[in-house]
């Protein structure tokens, strides 16, 4: 008798090791798979239990989650792209060329990073209209809303702080006039322009806060409201799937809207 | 003891006196306002930089030679325009007042254009056409004693105020 693959995961759930990592216990039955989720420290943020409803395609269009997707391969490549990215006048533009042209994989890691940037802008805006269209921001569902707003907002400033970063004249130009739109704030704006820039033009000052804000401050804010957005979701009575119709409204009706109903031409 | 606190708090006459619990809550978060305002102090004052290595907005032109009359002189680096007309010379600051961008002069049609967002502005610096909001400034200028045009950037003055040699 041959064992099959599924013997082997048996024997392995049953070792000590496994056990004292995972003590949700063995089993398949119902308990044993909620508490899988349930004492799991990442998976804890979601229901222990979904209905199928909720989790098919067209309720969602799985547009969150894509989103999160896109964050996750931006946090990796990002990171690998600090490993070669000096941020200092001298060196910002030419250690972007490099990536392109001397680091191995370096333009992919750079065009993946991109493209990921603009598809989660992108995904961010679908999923919005998405909850807005099927009216899934309607209470208890609201405050979710108002944290979908804050990451959308942190999402766009991820964006536009990147954007300084490969210090050519695009950046330069897009972040002189980005920033002089902060200037038009009443009495502040000069002052928020300055703070901003860590001076009164784009220069050294200017890259080097972009890039703190865009490689620690903005991505640790996105990962703390990305969790509460998550565990928001369970708080509020999961995700939001469309009741079917009673069918009992065709017989509320006027006669002639019911034998409509029934033998439509 | 238990029968003293009974008494205090069921004092109907001794409102206006502080008890012991809301003095401290009071002193609490009075500290706790004040430590938050030296918070926000000291962040504001941390993010403000003292010293700038910016380039310093006193520009040497050069010799006024060195710009025929009638002319109109673009130099990028500073972002001035130096201008020589039959009635002096003056300098313009080429950064547009909408957002910032660098202008250009335009020989061809005697204009200076913006290439962002489409304002347009006479050799005098007064907006004809586009979003900006006030004209190009007229920047302080003089003659050095070595006899070059200088330019102070961060200095504007009311218009038509030309240095004649």
């Amino acid at each position: 008798m041959a064992k099959t693959i599924n013997n082997y995961f048996d024997e392995l759930r049953s070792t000590r090791v496994w056990r004292s990592v995972f003590r949700s216990g063995t089993g398949s039955s119902t308990l044993h798979r909620a508490l899988a989720v349930q004492q799991n420290v990442f998976l804890h943020l979601f229901s222990t239990k979904v209905r199928r409803r909720m989790v098919s395609f067209s309720t969602t269009w799985y547009l969150g989650t894509l989103t999160f997707g896109t964050f996750l391969i931006l946090v990796i490549t990002g990171i690998l792209l600090m490993l070669y990215y000096h941020p200092s006048v001298p060196q910002a533009y030419a250690d972007t060329k490099d990536l392109q042209f001397v680091v191995s994989s370096g333009m992919f890691l750079r065009n993946l990073h991109r493209w990921s940037a603009h598809a989660m802008v992108f995904l961010v805006f679908a999923h919005m209209f998405k909850v807005f269209y099927r009216g899934a921001y309607r209470p208890p569902r609201e405050f979710n809303w108002v944290i979908g707003v804050v990451l959308l907002l942190i999402t766009l400033l991820l964006s536009y702080t990147g954007y300084l970063l490969p210090w050519d004249q695009l950046a330069f130009w897009a972040i002189t006039v980005g920033s002089n739109i902060a200037s038009a704030v009443p009495v502040l704006g000069n002052r928020v322009h300055f703070l901003m820039l860590g001076g009164n033009q784009v220069n050294a000052n200017a890259l080097l806060r972009f890039y703190v804000l865009h490689c620690v401050i903005l991505p640790l804010a996105a990962i703390l409201f990305i969790a509460v957005h998550f565990w928001r979701i369970r708080k509020d009575g999961g995700l939001y799937s469309h009741q079917t119709e009673p069918k009992t409204i065709v017989a509320q009706t006027t006669p002639a809207a019911a034998a409509l109903a029934k033998d439509p031409q | 003891m238990s029968e003293e606190k009974r008494d205090t708090s069921s004092t109907p006459g001794k409102k206006t006196e502080l008890d012991r619990r809301a003095f401290f809550v009071k002193l609490g978060l009075g500290s706790l306002s004040i430590a938050a305002t030296g918070t926000a102090v000291f962040a504001y004052q941390f993010l403000s930089p003292n010293v700038l290595y910016e380039p310093s907005p006193i520009v040497n032109a050069g010799k006024p030679e060195g710009y025929p009359e009638d002319s109109v002189t673009l130099d990028v680096n500073s972002g001035i325009y130096l201008i020589h007309t039959r009635e002096g010379f003056f300098a313009l600051s080429a950064i547009c007042t909408h957002l910032g961008c660098m202008t250009a002069w335009k020989p061809e049609l005697g204009i200076i254009a913006c290439p962002c967002h489409g304002s347009k502005f006479t050799r005098e610096g007064i907006k004809t056409d586009g979003p900006a909001p006030r004209p190009l400034p007229w920047l302080r200028t003089w003659l050095s004693e070595d006899g070059d045009l200088m330019v102070d950037r961060s200095t504007t003055i009311r218009p038509m105020q030309f240095v004649r040699i």
